[in-house]
């Protein structure tokens, strides 16, 4: 998808220099749509780092932060393809709900710091081997089967600016209605659980 | 402007909007302070504030000289990045939200839209989202602090704001259904069609909504009643205890600019925002200057009716105990906004 980006607009850049006086709205999308490139750049760069700064910190309170901070870039990321609506639920749901507790239990528990150890031997004679087939596998299946999967718009948001909300609302309660509302009963199963689980102790 | 290109015009009238915005905004956090503290004063049978200026006006600037001048204490165990950001967190979220406040009628300069910087369309979810990031700034400085009071106070007003964020954001889907938009400026102006009688909390029988919104709003800006992150016969000062200086000073913007915030779109969901509530029964005096300056005034006038809303809370109830205010949004608050959404959808599907 930044590929055909950013050979899009050095198709338009090599255009004579009079398309810009006669179509000075199109140059300002094209400028737009280089901003939304390096958008993306940019969060999905820092996305990357957020994760790689999860796994390499040692205390539970920094992991959960970089955390967040991938959840906040993913939530940019989906806002540049042109699905504000899911942009907004991201930061409302994950980085403004879920991640507060993380924290919030982290603070309860008042976790240290973790022990480096170097970790088993299977971890490293199976996972390694393991993430890189994964990793190949999938990348396989997108390149192989790029026709049918389709790709994604970049600057999605500046093209077509009709709410997406409606159209969400739309599949959710006509085609995806049993699904939607069966995971609303595994929700509620969860909480349950918890209530539960919670009051065990109580009793004893 | 005629040699500037449509971006470069768009570019320079954003920066001065955010300027301007900002200026006010910050400026409006100090006289709300000032203003609590005479509001109170006078509730209380006392002057408040007097000395510095005429009628004490100046003594929001004394009190900034102050916090500038006083010496950054950094206690020694303390989580020193996290220690430093939290406060940064807390004012950065607090000012974010303003900006996509419509806070004029729809005024555009070639093609910029003059009273709001940003004209999002999902507006309403963007500032519930920077309300919840929000959060990290109190949750964080209570645990880099190193002190249990400082723990204690920051658990109570994360968990608090988690709770209370649930009954907020339900009790406006109401106005959401009626709009039928996210966009702050349709929802405005879904209820300017007759002044006073059309605005969601009257005509649009959203009283119900309206209730749980303002409540919800005073746990979610911690204020009194539900100020016990900051109870000062438990906690000390709570989650900010050992903060000094500058960094002081940021927590207590950004609770003021919360309360702002939500004043704001209290006016903007339930009191027709920048609309007249006279509708069009006044004559349009004056010409397009006094037609783009009027609903600013509106606008201005019902956010500081919903601040002296506030200081007048403050200033009359006492203070909630914790099980009580835990119970209070969860098994009432919370039950009374899924139910107005039941009976605002289902009233609006029988007239649909």
């Amino acid at each position: 998808m930044i590929r055909f980006q950013v050979a899009s607009s050095k198709l338009f850049y090599n255009q004579p220099n009079k398309l810009y006086v006669l179509d000075v709205s199109s140059f300002e999308k094209d400028s737009a749509h280089c901003m939304q490139l390096a958008l993306f750049i940019i969060f999905a760069a820092l996305a990357i780092a957020g994760a790689l700064n999860l796994l390499l910190q040692k205390h539970p309170i920094n992991s959960a932060l970089s955390l967040v901070v991938v959840m906040m870039s993913l939530a940019v990321l989906y806002w540049s393809l042109g699905a504000e609506f899911l942009a907004a639920a991201q930061v409302i749901v994950y980085s403004g709900a879920i991640m507060v507790l993380f924290v919030f239990t982290i603070m309860l528990l008042n976790a240290g710091e973790e022990e480096h150890t170097t970790g088993s031997r299977a971890a490293y004679l199976a996972g390694i081997p393991g993430a890189i087939a994964v990793f190949c596998l999938l990348s396989f299946v997108f390149l192989s089967e790029s026709k049918t999967l389709g790709s994604a718009h970049l600057g999605g948001l500046l093209d077509n600016g009709l709410s997406n909300i409606a159209e969400i609302s739309q599949v959710l309660f006509t085609r995806l209605l049993l699904p939607f509302e069966v995971t609303s009963i595994l929700i509620l199963v969860a909480i349950l659980g918890a209530v539960v689980l919670a009051r065990k102790e109580e009793e004893q | 402007m005629s040699h500037l290109t449509d971006f470069q015009t768009f570019f320079l009238l954003s920066v001065l909007k955010i300027v301007v915005v900002l200026l006010i905004t910050l400026t409006a956090v100090a006289y709300t302070v000032l203003l609590e503290r005479k509001i109170i004063g006078r509730m209380q049978n006392r002057w408040g504030p007097s000395r510095t200026g005429p009628f004490g006006l100046l003594q929001p600037l004394a009190d900034g000289i102050k916090l500038f001048l006083k010496e950054d204490l950094t206690p020694l165990l303390v989580e020193r990045p996290l220690f430093l950001a939290a406060p940064m967190i807390a004012l950065a979220c607090a000012l974010i939200s303003i900006s996509v406040v419509p806070f004029g009628a729809l005024t555009t300069f070639h093609g910029v839209d003059l009273f709001e910087i940003a004209n999002l369309n999902v507006g309403l979810l963007v500032i519930l989202g920077v309300t919840s990031i929000g959060v990290y700034g109190i949750a964080l400085s209570g645990w880099s602090s190193n002190n249990k009071y400082a723990l204690l106070g920051s658990l109570r007003a994360s968990s608090q704001m988690v709770s209370y964020e649930l009954a907020l954001g339900l009790s406006l889907v109401g106005v959401v259904l009626r709009a039928g938009s996210l966009n702050l400026r349709t929802i405005v102006n879904s209820q300017t069609a007759h002044g006073l009688w059309s605005w969601n909390v009257l005509g649009g029988f959203q009283i119900v909504g309206f209730m749980v919104y303002l409540i919800s709003a005073y746990a979610e800006t911690n204020r009194s009643p539900f100020d016990l992150p900051e109870a000062e016969s438990e906690l000390t000062a709570g989650y900010h205890t050992e903060y000094s200086s500058m960094k002081f000073a940021m927590f207590f913007m950004a609770e003021y600019a919360n309360m702002i915030t939500v004043s704001c779109v209290a006016t903007l969901l339930f009191f027709g925002g920048a609309s007249s509530p006279f509708g069009h029964l006044l004559p349009a005096i004056g010409g397009a200057f006094v037609a783009a300056i009027l609903p600013i005034f509106w606008f201005v006038a019902k956010v500081f009716f919903f601040l002296f809303l506030f200081i007048w809370v403050r200033s009359t109830l006492p203070r909630f105990r914790y099980d009580q205010l835990m119970g209070f949004g969860w098994k009432f608050l919370l039950p009374v906004a899924m139910a107005n959404i039941v009976v605002t959808s289902l009233v609006m599907a029988l007239r649909g």
